[in-house]
Order: C-alpha cells, then sequence, then structure tokens
C-alpha cells in the first residue's frame, strides 16, 4: 500500500483469541496466513453440513472466512483480481458458524444486529477490505488451493494464504461497530470544524 | 454498411478493456477526491484505489473481482441494417472475451429456479435504439452485483416534484451507497416508464463526469444532490469521510402525465464502462 497508517497493526492468521480480543474497530490491520473463501452458495453448504454433522467441516475451526470469488489466476500470480463481496448476504448464516467456531470474517458493508451479538458472544471480529481494490489485494495472496465445492467455480471454497492484506477492523469483539458508527461520527467531526 | 459481426467484434473490444482499465474521468475524479478528503482513512481508501487501477492496467487484471453481468447499448445508425440474430451474435463475443481476459463467469442461470453458473457469462442484456446516420456505437457496462443491488426505483407523484426526487435519491443513497463500493457515482432516470426509466439511470453512468448538462435545472439538480449525498459523512468505502459520490449524472425523459418514475442505479467506484464507435 502506498500510505500506511503508523500505527498499522500487522496480524497472523489464523487469528489468535488474544489478537481477537485485542483488535479495536476502526484499527488498520495488516493479515498473514490463511484464509478460507465462502459465498452465498458456500454458506448454505457449509451450514447444512454443520447441522448434519454437528461440527465445523474442511478444518474450519479457529480460521477466518473470506467473503470473495476471485477472477482465474493471471499476471502470474494465484489468482487475477481478489476483493471482498458484500458481507450482509451472509448474515443469515454467520451466527451459526461463528457457534461453531468460526473466528472471523473479511468482507464488506453493514452487518445485522444479530452479527454483531454473534461476535460479541464468541469472541469474533469481522473486517472490512476496500471493495473495488481487487487486483492490489490480489497481489497480496500469495497462494490458493480448492478445499471443497469445486463444481460451484468462482464460489468454491478455497484457501488462501495472505500476506500484508490491508483491512480496517469493522466489528470487534466488544460489538463496536465502524458502519454503524464512521459516517456520523464523521458528520460531527466535520460540524465541528466548520464551526 | 456494418454487420453483426462487427457489433460483437466492438462488444468483445469493450468488455476487455472496461474489466482492466479505469475511465480516465473517474482516475482523475478519485485523484481529486484524494486531494479534498480531510478523513485520514478516507484518504488510505482512495489511495488504495488509484493504486488499485495502477496495478490492474499495469498487469491486465480486472479492476474488482465481480467482472459483473454484460449490459450492451447498440446506437445504431438508421441507414444501417442488420442481419442474423444479434443477441446471438453479442452472446458469443461476451463469452470469448471473459474466456481470454479471464474474467469473472458471473451469470446464474435462472434468478429462481436454477442458480447454476451458465460458466459463459451470457445471457448478456442487449439493448438496440436509432441514431441519424450510418454506423454504431457500442456501449458496455460490466455491472457488479454490489451497485446493481443497491439501486432502486420508485413510481412517484407528479405532485412530489423536484423536492420528491431528491428525497427518494437522498434515501436510497443513506441506505444502500455503502454496498455499492463509494465513492460512487449516482446514475438518476426520471421520466419513461416503469420499465425504461432503470434504463436511463444505467445510461446515465455512461456520461463524462467531466461533462455538463444542457439543461442549467439539471446541472443545478446535479450540484444540490452532491452537495448533500456527501454531507452523509458515509465516505470512501463507507468508512466515513467526505467522498461519498464523486458524480451525480442525471438523465429525463418525457412520461405519462399521471407518473413521475425515478430510478437510481449506483455505479462503484471502479465503474466500469466502454463505448466502441463503429464505422460504417
Amino acid at each position: 500500500m502506498a500510505r500506511m497508517s503508523s500505527d498499522t497493526k500487522r496480524v497472523t492468521l489464523p487469528l489468535s483469541s488474544h489478537d481477537a480480543a485485542s483488535l479495536r474497530v476502526g484499527d488498520e490491520v495488516l493479515l498473514s496466513g490463511p484464509v478460507f473463501t465462502a459465498r452465498d452458495a458456500t454458506h448454505a453448504r457449509l451450514v447444512a453440513e454443520l447441522e448434519a454433522c454437528g461440527e465445523l467441516p474442511y478444518g474450519l475451526d479457529g480460521q477466518v472466512l473470506f467473503y470473495a470469488g476471485p477472477t482465474p489466476p493471471a499476471a502470474g500470480r494465484p489468482v487475477g483480481s481478489v476483493g471482498p463481496t458484500t458481507a450482509k448476504r451472509m448474515d443469515s448464516f454467520t451466527p451459526a458458524l461463528l457457534q461453531a467456531g468460526v473466528r472471523g470474517m473479511i468482507g464488506k458493508g453493514v452487518r445485522s444486529p444479530a452479527v454483531r451479538e454473534a461476535c460479541v458472544q464468541f469472541g469474533a471480529v469481522y473486517f472490512a477490505a476496500v471493495g473495488g481494490s481487487a487486483a492490489l489485494l490480489a497481489t497480496r495472496v500469495i497462494s490458493s488451493e480448492t478445499v471443497a465445492y469445486a463444481e460451484l467455480g468462482t464460489e468454491s471454497l478455497t484457501r488462501m494464504e495472505l500476506k500484508d492484506f490491508p483491512v480496517f477492523v469493522a466489528i470487534d469483539a466488544t460489538g463496536a461497530d465502524l458502519y454503524a458508527s464512521a459516517a456520523n461520527e464523521w458528520r460531527v467531526r466535520s460540524a465541528e470544524e466548520n464551526s | 454498411m456494418i454487420s453483426s459481426a462487427d457489433i460483437a467484434s466492438a462488444t468483445g473490444e469493450a468488455v476487455t478493456e472496461a474489466a482492466v482499465t479505469l475511465r480516465s474521468d473517474v482516475h482523475a475524479a478519485l485523484e481529486r477526491a484524494l486531494s479534498n478528503e480531510r478523513s485520514d482513512r478516507g484518504r488510505r481508501v482512495l489511495d488504495q484505489l488509484l493504486e488499485n487501477a495502477r496495478i490492474a492496467s499495469g498487469d491486465r487484471v480486472p479492476l474488482c473481482q465481480d467482472t459483473g453481468t454484460v449490459w450492451v447499448w447498440i446506437e445504431l445508425g438508421e441507414q444501417e441494417c442488420l442481419c442474423g440474430d444479434l443477441q446471438v451474435a453479442v452472446d458469443a463475443a461476451v463469452e470469448t472475451a471473459y474466456r481470454d481476459a479471464r474474467l469473472r463467469m458471473s451469470v446464474a442461470r435462472d434468478a429462481l429456479l436454477d442458480r447454476t453458473n451458465t460458466g459463459t457469462n451470457t445471457p448478456a442484456f442487449v439493448e438496440v435504439t436509432f441514431r441519424p446516420g450510418s454506423g454504431a456505437t457500442v456501449h458496455v457496462m460490466l455491472k457488479g452485483g454490489g451497485s446493481d443491488n443497491s439501486s432502486a426505483l420508485a413510481m412517484l407523484e407528479p405532485s412530489d416534484g423536484m423536492a420528491g426526487v431528491e428525497r427518494f435519491v437522498l434515501d436510497t443513497v443513506q441506505a444502500k451507497a455503502t454496498g455499492a463500493c463509494p465513492p460512487v457515482i449516482v446514475g438518476i432516470g426520471i421520466g419513461g416508464s416503469f420499465d425504461k426509466v432503470a434504463g436511463l439511470a444505467k445510461k446515465a453512468l455512461l456520461e463524462s463526469l467531466d461533462s455538463t448538462p444542457s439543461d442549467p435545472a439539471v446541472v443545478s439538480l446535479e450540484n444540490r444532490l452532491l452537495t448533500v449525498i456527501n454531507a452523509t459523512g458515509i465516505g470512501p468505502a463507507g468508512l466515513g469521510g467526505d467522498t461519498t459520490a464523486l458524480a451525480v449524472k442525471v438523465k429525463t425523459a418525457p412520461c405519462h402525465i399521471a407518473a413521475l418514475p425515478v430510478a437510481v442505479n449506483m455505479g462503484c467506484s471502479a465503474v466500469r464502462t466502454a463505448s466502441v464507435e463503429v464505422r460504417g
């Protein structure tokens, strides 16, 4: 990233319970380590498998899900472009997955109150990546390997190894929510600066 | 005279270009926004978007992983006479362009009944209109799911007037802009019928951000809306700041005496459109 805040944190994945508890809303973070891509169709299947066997399949316990469907490999990289998709489409599945052990999520946009509450209850974190920066984000993916549901194509469950992948903490484990507060806080600050 | 093959070839060319190259007017608007944005976080987001555009065009990789459904608007010169099924020709060009440029296939076979991926990124959504002269202009938009999902349509009443239109647009932005990858370009259609007004809003997204509408009332409406939208504080990526929209673009049309249709089609910060001239 051309511009990096002086207080950018580096976090290694899988996310430890200590890191999950110490991250605060608004923190700028560079993530390194494994994540698992999962979108709409994958979520429906994961929750069905979870309900059928009572535990998270494919070693997802303690892992971070990345709401994304990449473009095919290009430019000598494992994926051409990959960025976050709209997270709220996954909201109805999320509390069950967090309860079963998923520790974090990367996506974009507002989440439901139920997701926020589940983050508090199960000590999970929702990270926001910048939508529309998928070519840049792809340069921070060092490997990509399909784990399940290959027939879903771009929606398959894929393990990606990240290196210095830039995100912001959007919901922390105390339930503080950046999307819910950022616009208001900026309006207030802006009014103060103008007065 | 031109052929369906010429239209298809222009479509393929436009798809490939739009996927990897940020529009120069959008790039310039992002640079202006970066110098005006007061939020640190907002500036970092804008910086990331500009760096993204540099990497995408340099490495010829998509600006966004959601390379969208393909919307094609063909303005055909009235002297032209095309033979054959234009939809078939355009779909073949789209499939080839998506495979060759390594874009993402993002079309479900049926919205409700069969959500398997067609694997070809077709069908494209094609519209044909006529204009004077020969040749054709082929406009292509790769429409991402996030920004199209963040759009809205209202059949207002004539008495709602200008104030009603402004309220509907602002409400839509407040409720939905975060999902459209801000800073957004707000495309607004006013007029036509229920089906036409959405297309009008989409066509507004093709307009250069540097162009000025001929009607001063439209200029004034665009400026007022841009000011109130950027006062929401939603900001880049929806994470707070001054830059929620880069531009507001309005297109108006005739309508029923009982109607005031309004549509808002959001364009994301990586709005992907290209227009190609086919000479007759």
